[in-house]
């Protein structure tokens, strides 16, 4: 199993390391996922988010390559802004959920951690036609998350750029404790923060760095539940439950993201199933009946099974029990009941509107 | 691994509960290596009062961030009560296990084999470093 630069860090902490996606990590710390949820809701989390994937593309045929393995249109995207994005296979499955960055030189892709090897594989074949050079950066980079209301102030007690003219989706680089890093205004929590990428060799240096500066404002360090549970909160997808390679971004409700009116990979795929409307819908719902909803339970309309439960919890920040998952489209509308099977048994639910959190970014 | 505690006036379960005699009735909780082991617990579901228990049958569920898990009656007898302020507020079973009881059973002249069966702390300890 691959360990990130920061693993003793992590044990030093006191997190409790689990296996996620070919990784150690720490699933959370003493403080436990609740009060990690808490504060990023509230103050500031900072995240060891290294085991992400980073890969460089650069070359003259570039925006020609991107528009293509992509769906959004990146034409209009400004130098040191960053965009979600999807990769599609031909038949419109997602082939992985990505973040895109127009840097000056070069641009940058995000990927999940279990999809590295594929997404890298999958964008050296469709790069063959093109005058593009793809680099894995992944092995030589460290990426923190630092996210919660007070990010901002806390990491501008380390720069002297000013954040506050910062937008999201915005990236530049800044120098801290003497290391050039690249900072995203971006994140997976629903709140305003940055992503930090920085030489793997600094990583160590930095996360103290950030943890002692937060400490005041009330950060911790937070691990993979919390981070589970605050990027459910706000609906955003996690590649592996809610969107597959045998899932479409329309069903996963990701449409907003496409840009029709340019060739990409899937697009005709997508087309078909635009025009046919999808048979399955990504409903949020709520529990009626007192129970915890978790992946993989069946759903059930009036009696028969029609779905399955892809994310589930307790909702710390709406003390709620909520759920993500998949039913026909007929039976995707807001207020209909639901029978969620928790352990056997029918439990009444219903689809409630998404996202359960509206995020709070920048 | 942290070191966890432990209520001396108390036999255990190898499923992890805990059960202490109060004035005749017997008081069942999860230890404090239980807690630990689950996380945040976010749920319990309890049995009816007046429902009647087997020793060894799943009669309670407790939730948490990470997993679902039954509880199991460590000794036969009627369920004299239920602690239903764990319903929501089901932290405190991470924050005092030994104070967060679940239910209580009145139980059978069987007692006594029953908590024979169980383990004292310090062998619920050993057990525990073993697993662990």
């Amino acid at each position: 199993m691959a360990r990130t630069q920061l693993y003793q860090t992590h044990l030093d902490l006191g997190g409790r390391m689990v296996e996620f996606a070919g990784w150690e990590l720490p699933v959370q710390y003493p403080a436990g996922p609740t009060a990690e949820h808490h504060a990023v809701r509230n103050a500031a989390g900072l995240f060891d988010i290294s085991h992400m994937g980073q890969i460089e593309v650069q070359g003259p045929d570039t925006l020609d390559f991107l528009q293509l393995v992509q769906v959004r249109d990146l034409s209009r995207l400004a130098t040191h802004q960053a965009a979600y994005s999807l990769l599609l296979y031909a038949d419109g499955g997602i082939v992985d959920d990505i973040f895109v960055y127009h840097l000056t030189d070069r641009w940058l892709i995000v990927v999940n951690a279990a999809n590295r090897s594929k997404d890298f594989a999958w964008l050296q074949a469709q790069s063959l036609d093109f005058d593009v050079t793809l680099h894995d950066r992944s092995d030589e980079t460290a990426m923190l998350a630092l996210q919660g209301p007070r990010a901002a102030a806390i990491l501008q007690t380390l720069v002297t750029d000013n954040l506050d003219d910062m937008p999201a989706r915005t990236a530049r680089h800044v120098t801290l404790t003497g290391t050039e890093v690249l900072i995203g205004r971006t994140g997976y929590t629903g709140e305003d923060g940055f992503e930090l990428y920085l030489p793997a060799t600094a990583a160590q240096t930095i996360w103290n760095c950030l943890l002692d500066a937060g400490r005041p404002f009330g950060l911790l360090p937070c691990g993979l539940a919390a981070r589970d549970s605050l990027r459910f909160e706000a609906c955003m997808p996690l590649y592996g439950h809610e969107i597959t390679a045998d899932i479409n971004p329309l069903e996963a409700r990701l449409g907003w993201t496409i840009a029709w009116d340019k060739e990409f990979i899937g697009r005709n795929a997508l087309l078909k199933t635009k025009l046919e409307q999808p048979t399955r819908l990504l409903v949020g719902f709520e529990m009626v009946d007192r129970a915890v909803p978790r992946e993989h339970y069946p759903i059930a309309v009036a009696g028969q099974i029609v779905g399955h439960v892809t994310t589930g919890m307790k909702s710390p920040t709406l003390d709620r029990f909520l759920g993500l998952g998949y039913v026909p489209r007929e039976h995707a509308a807001v207020g209909t009941s639901l029978e969620i099977i928790v352990r056997g048994q029918p439990k009444a639910a219903r689809i409630v509107k998404r996202p359960f959190y509206t995020p709070r970014t920048k | 691994m942290a070191s966890h505690k432990l209520d001396a006036a108390a036999k255990y379960a190898k499923s992890h509960e805990w059960v202490r005699l109060e004035e005749g009735v017997a008081v069942v909780g999860i230890s404090d290596f239980a807690q630990d082991e689950l996380s945040d617990v976010v749920y319990v579901d309890l049995p009816e009062v007046g429902e009647t228990v087997t020793a060894g049958q799943e009669i309670a569920t407790v939730e948490s961030v990470k997993a679902a898990e039954d509880i199991i009656a460590p000794v036969s007898g009627v369920i004299a009560e239920v602690n239903s302020a764990l319903e929501s507020t089901p932290e405190i079973i991470n924050q005092r296990p030994y104070d967060a009881w679940f239910f209580k059973i009145t139980p059978t002249a069987a007692l006594d084999e029953e908590l024979s069966r169980l383990l004292s702390p310090e062998e619920y300890a050993a057990f525990v470093e073993e697993a662990g």
